[in-house]
């Protein structure tokens, strides 16, 4: 068990070094950090000058050396664009997203699995068919149409919910969250919906095939033959059967959530990390998209590793031995 | 009055075709203590008897005559809610394979305690103590430990004894036992069977047992009644209708199994229902590239065969564990000649089989084909052709999504032995050979029966005329009748095209009738290899003569 958690956490960091190299290319190779920094009114000394400041005339391996460092410590330069640290801008931006992505993570997750076991369970009842077919609904339209559809509907033609922005947001330290006002609330109900819709559909689907699957099985039929309930046969024994795969595709969801909220925030104008890359992809603000880059690819690798460690704990089988 | 009672039960499952009527007008009692074999070929429709009378019939099955009553009272027709209240209360099911009737995520605690917890009024840890009592009863071991474990710590036989012990949680008065035994060796078979019967005697529990083998049935049961599709044909005291079985199909099939106490040239055909199908050696024969016996080289020599697989990976190659699954196992094969290799499962008899297909590779000792090397060579291709392998089970070594004539098809185009029209002649002839027509090179396996699809099997291990088969259980998973045919089939094969065999089997009344010499393999040792007469006649290792009493002896008929 021991030996397992370590190999996996080692592969990590090999892959955390992999994408920390890829991310670090792109200062030297996207174009020339000098070019970017000083405007066209420049003299060579400016540029020699800079040049030595920011240790550009170091070897590659030293530099990647100190970008890592500096990596490890939270530090990730200067924005090009708005001269500020990078991470006090990532801090800043964070929270909102993180926020989206944990209540749409939340709804696509409970009404998925909620949903998937309905429709497995009462497969031939007309309801679990309209449901089936509108989920067809949210697999096949682009999140930008869902967004677009959800606020001309909501906003502009009831105006029930705002169609942009966080609404009030409190501070506390550092984060600030949009979960202690009501504006908070209601600003987050249509973006939430249209991050999660695909992949509660997704999660839907997945649970509904994995469970018909798993109420084949001979442990539900006996199950059913010793005269356990229903209730427990379906969710007792059915269901925990069937979170293994169910895991290994929401983990990596969670993921794309968090990585590519930027259509949804974009359409929303929701003040998150989405829009920073966006913008900074724009601009060519290299060590924003450097620290985003590493900061998705840390968030992956984690998520990864605790969905490893999730199969051990649901099935005793991964216990011992096999790892 | 019977404690269960059948009476014109007739059960149907709608298709598009109409109606296809599983059960057909059964009648059969069961009294309390007593052990009620219900015997019949895969699709007679015992089983479907069974979870009839559990209320379980799978959609959309449904009864729609006859009925069954329990202590007097009908049972069929109850709700939904008063049949649950009755399953595992009074009746109780034991399903045939214990490593799919446990859920793999729960420990056998959990599923014990939960099903008394559903019948019974007691608290946890009353429900506990009982679990322990319960498995105490089905002889577990240290029921206090064991109990908190999870189902794969447990061996098949193990697991087994559990299903039974969660079908005794509230005690019931009827066990139905569908093929209880058919995935254990016959050790653990025995002593399974020998559980139940106690049971039935101690408890007066009125079981029924369901299963194929006349073994069992002969061994263990009071009562049988004999099934063939959908309806009953006779039934009696199980010594009677095996001594003097009055129908016609009961007689064939009774001819037809294996007899574990003499050898016999051919197998008799289940010949009732007028579905034999010839097998033609003959035209088979004349095309074949035959080899002629050289007496004095042998086919195979096999020294000091190891395999062992990694038990724990570990970083350090110096904590690895390794578990040997084939301990310098040395034998011959004589041209021409039936090697069987008979054992438990565990016992490594597979592995060699694989070895010496070169799927697997070896960890030490040498194999030689025809005088040569076959470990430790690059290019196997050649003596790839001259081997073929028939595997088991027909339903998982037919790949679903290919039509029949490009399996068979698949190993000579593979060997580029033959292709285009020249391919497609010898795959119709091998689908006639082995008693299909060519019609069937365009249909699909799912669209063939269990028997004909191992003789898909035998076609395809045919179509590049080696020299050599492995048989690893060919008919393990097939009814009595078909049994007879395949091995009809393979005895033919030896005979007629001077093929070599390695037949692997547990079955040790097919081991005698199929086999010239055998090996008994015993946790990858090699303990006794001789002449299959001397062998079965005068047991000389101690775990041979253990094996051989435990064979059902077929009394009384």
């Amino acid at each position: 068990m021991f030996n397992y958690i370590l190999k996996r956490v080692a592969q990590s960091g090999l892959v955390l070094l992999v994408v920390g190299l890829v991310a670090f290319s792109m200062f030297r190779f996207v174009g020339d950090p000098i070019d970017n920094m000083l405007g066209q009114e420049r003299t060579v000394e400016d540029v020699e000058r800079l040049r030595t400041e920011l240790g550009l005339d170091l070897p590659f391996i030293v530099q990647y050396g100190r970008f890592l460092g500096d990596a490890v410590q939270g530090n990730f330069g200067v924005s090009y664009r708005q001269g500020r640290p990078v991470s006090d801008i990532i801090i800043e931006r964070a929270p909102a997203t993180l926020e989206l992505a944990v209540v749409s993570a939340f709804l696509a997750i409970s009404i998925g699995i909620i949903l998937g076991v309905f429709t497995a369970i009462r497969r031939d009842g007309w309801l679990a068919s309209v449901i089936m077919t509108t989920s067809l609904i949210g697999v096949s339209l682009p999140t930008f149409l869902i967004g677009i559809v959800l606020i001309y509907i909501f906003s502009v033609d009831l105006g029930w919910l705002p169609s942009f922005g966080r609404g009030e947001v409190v501070q506390v330290g550092f984060w600030s969250t949009g979960f202690l006002t009501k504006s908070g609330w209601l600003a987050l109900i249509l973006p939430a919906i249209t991050l999660g819709l695909y992949q509660m559909t997704l999660i839907m689907r997945l649970v509904r095939s994995e469970m018909l699957e798993v109420l084949r099985q001979d442990y539900v039929r006996f199950a059913r033959a010793r005269g356990l309930s229903e209730r427990v046969v379906h969710f007792r024994h059915a269901l925990k059967n069937t979170l293994v795969p169910v895991i290994t595709v929401t983990g990596l969801q969670l993921g794309s959530i968090i990585a590519f909220a930027i259509i949804t925030e974009s359409v929303f104008q929701w003040p998150g990390l989405g829009l920073l890359f966006i913008n900074a992809i724009q601009f060519v603000d290299i060590p924003v998209m450097a620290a985003y880059l590493m900061l998705i690819s840390v968030m992956f690798v984690t998520i990864n590793l605790v969905v490893d460690l999730l199969y051990v704990f649901i099935d005793p089988r991964l216990r011992e031995g096999g790892l | 009055m019977s404690l269960l009672e059948i009476d014109e039960l007739t059960v149907e499952f709608p298709t598009r075709q109409g109606a296809f009527v599983a059960v057909d007008g059964a009648s059969l009692s069961v009294e309390a203590g007593q052990i009620h074999g219900l015997v019949g070929e895969s699709g007679a429709g015992k089983s479907t008897i069974g979870v009839a009378i559990m209320g379980l019939l799978e959609k959309p099955g449904h009864i729609t005559g006859g009925t069954i009553s329990l202590k007097g009272e009908h049972i069929s027709g109850l709700n939904t809610a008063a049949m649950q209240a009755l399953r595992g209360k009074q009746i109780s099911m034991i399903f045939q394979d214990p490593l799919t009737s446990l859920n793999p995520l729960l420990t056998i605690g959990d599923q014990l305690t939960e099903t008394i917890r559903a019948h019974l009024n007691l608290t946890q840890d009353e429900a506990n103590q009982r679990a322990i009592e319960l498995l105490e009863l089905v002889r577990i071991p240290d029921p206090k430990t064991r109990i908190t474990q999870y189902p794969h710590q447990f061996s098949g036989g193990m697991r087994q004894r559990i299903v039974i012990a969660l079908a005794l949680c509230s005690e019931p008065d009827v066990i139905i036992a569908d093929e209880p035994t058919t995935a254990l060796d016959v050790s653990v078979q025995a002593q399974v069977l020998a559980l139940i019967k106690e049971l039935a005697r101690e408890k007066q529990v009125g079981v029924i047992l369901i299963t194929h083998d006349m073994g069992v049935i002969a061994d263990t049961t009071d009562v049988m009644t004999v099934m063939y599709q959908g309806k009953v044909v006779e039934n009696g005291l199980t010594s009677q209708v095996l001594g003097q079985p009055k129908h016609a199909y009961t007689q064939s099939l009774i001819a037809a199994v294996p007899r574990p106490n003499e050898r016999m040239h051919r197998f008799p055909l289940v010949s009732y229902g007028g579905r034999t199908q010839d097998f033609q050696i003959d035209d088979l024969a004349r095309n074949w590239n035959k080899t002629e016996i050289d007496a004095n080289q042998p086919l195979f020599e096999v020294s000091k065969l190891t395999k062992r697989f990694l038990k724990k990976s570990a970083l350090l190659p110096s904590s690895q564990e390794y578990s040997t699954a084939v301990d310098e196992v040395s034998f011959n094969i004589q041209q021409g000649e039936v090697f069987g290799i008979v054992g438990e499962s565990g016992s490594g008899k597979s592995t060699i089989a694989r070895m010496i297909a070169g799927l697997y590779g070896v960890d030490g000792g040498s194999i030689l084909f025809d005088g040569k090397p076959v470990t430790g060579v690059k290019d196997l291709s050649d003596y790839r052709r001259q081997i073929q392998m028939i595997f088991q089970d027909p339903y998982s070594s037919l790949n679903p999504r290919m039509r029949i004539d490009a399996i068979i098809g698949e190993p000579a185009k593979h060997h580029k032995l033959l292709s285009g029209k020249a391919l497609q002649k010898r795959v119709d002839e091998l689908l006639e050979q082995v008693g299909l027509t060519a019609a069937a090179g365009k249909k699909y396996p799912h669209e063939f029966s269990g028997g004909q699809r191992q003789r898909i099997s035998i076609a395809r291990a045919l179509a590049t005329q080696p020299r050599f088969l492995i048989c690893d259980e060919p008919t393990s998973a097939l009814d009595v009748s078909i049994q007879a045919q395949i091995l009809n089939i393979l005895k033919d094969l030896q005979e007629h095209l001077n093929l070599t065999m390695l037949f692997i089997s547990h079955d040790l009344p097919v081991i005698r009738q199929m086999c010239d010499r055998v090996g008994v393999m015993q946790g990858g040792i090699m303990v006794e290899q001789r002449e299959t007469e001397a062998l079965f006649t005068n047991p000389q290792h101690a775990y041979t003569q253990e094996l051989l009493s435990f064979m059902p002896q077929l009394k009384g008929i």
